[in-house]
């Protein structure tokens, strides 16, 4: 059974995702960052869900298990389109938002395809690895875009402070998880220690965009280039 | 190989993402002017020095906390250890380096004194709208 550590951290992330609603809505950014918010909102669903079965089966159970491995994939997947609003809006003026969204779904189909591809080979309980492939695959996936979306807001002269924050927030959050799952790839026994780390870092997401919300006018703005490392004298 | 590879990459792809976003919140605060009772409290010079900050951020913690900003202290508190590893390395091969992170622990000390200066108004406010009650 997991500690009270592990529940008080539980909660807390719960209360997080809870307050980056909240601060959204108070701040009026709600409509405009609508599937950020939506992803808050679904773990504040999952993290209901989890908990219930938790308390019904317990921690080891079969059923505890599938319901975080298919719940964590549908997370990624929130998130991954998350990701992709965050390119809407940074292209917004650009109006290639239709090709925006096709390239999405190829790229989340291609990365799904290629999942089963290696899933298929090596295990017979298809669907829960491939879940559990899939989160990992697109981890890194969304790893690259948020990559490639500030390496397109560098380029830019002025842009809105929250959204530099919430992308470089997110670019974080899936950077810390993508190496936390090649860790555990690289030696498969550092799984068990390093997924004690998961929830922490699940709440260091929502702590940083209700910050955002919070604390960033909606009005304020900012030159990108100043924040690169590129700054750093050399 | 592959798994060492991504490793490789995610790292180099948090510091990219993690040293910008914490010159993000700092530059979000740089234009807060603070109240002259932080200013004597903490006796910050102008330009603040990165010598300051351990002090400004033993002030922040006796502050009621607030959980909005914890995150961001604590991230910050991490790019200020990372600066002044950068500083103690760069001594006496890059002068020019030594300067920008001396400059960025000033930024860093004077985000701690926005964070107090909050802080201490929202407890105020807290104080007043219990006294009213």
């Amino acid at each position: 059974m997991p500690g009270s550590a592990s529940y008080a951290i539980l909660f807390l992330g719960t209360l997080l995702e809870a307050l980056v609603v909240l601060c959204a809505i108070k701040r009026k950014v709600l409509r405009r960052y609508f599937v950020l918010n939506l992803y808050m909102v679904l773990c504040l669903a999952v993290s209901w869900g989890r908990h219930y079965v938790l308390a019904r089966d317990g921690f080891g159970s079969l059923n505890y298990r599938y319901f975080y491995f298919y719940s964590d994939a549908l997370l990624t997947i929130v998130l991954y389109f998350s990701l992709i609003s965050l390119y809407l809006s940074v292209f917004e003026e650009m109006k290639v938002g239709r090709y925006l969204r096709l390239g999405a779904l190829t790229l989340l189909a291609g990365t799904s395809w290629f999942t089963y591809a290696v899933v298929s080979q090596s295990s017979h309980k298809i669907l829960t690895y491939f879940a559990f492939e899939l989160s990992q695959n697109l981890y890194f996936v969304g790893l690259v875009l948020t990559y490639v979306l500030w390496a397109a807001v560098l380029k830019m002269r002025q842009t809105p402070t929250l959204l530099v924050q919430l992308v470089l927030s997110l670019g974080v959050y899936f950077s810390f998880f993508a190496a936390c799952y090649a860790l555990s790839n690289l030696h498969p026994t550092l799984y068990a220690r390093v997924s004690i780390f998961f929830p922490v870092v699940g709440c260091l997401l929502p702590l940083s965009w209700a910050y955002a919300f919070w604390r960033v006018p909606n009005d304020a703005r900012l030159t990108p280039a100043r924040l690169a490392m590129a700054g750093v004298p050399r | 190989m592959i798994a060492a590879l991504v490793l490789g990459c995610s790292i180099v792809f948090f510091l990219q993402f993690f040293v910008p976003y914490c010159r993000s919140v700092i530059a979000a605060s740089s234009n807060h002017v603070l109240s002259p009772e932080v200013r004597d409290v903490t006796g910050l010079t102008n330009p603040a020095s990165g010598e300051d900050f351990r002090r400004v951020v033993q002030l922040l913690h006796l502050c009621p906390d607030r959980p909005e900003d914890r995150g961001e202290i604590r991230a910050i508190g991490v790019y200020f250890g990372m600066l002044n590893a950068l500083k103690s390395l760069s001594r006496s091969i890059a002068p020019k380096v030594r300067t920008w992170t001396e400059n960025e622990l000033g930024r860093c000390t004077y985000f701690a004194a926005v964070a107090l200066d909050r802080r201490v108004a929202f407890s105020r406010d807290l104080l007043a709208q219990q006294i009213e009650a």
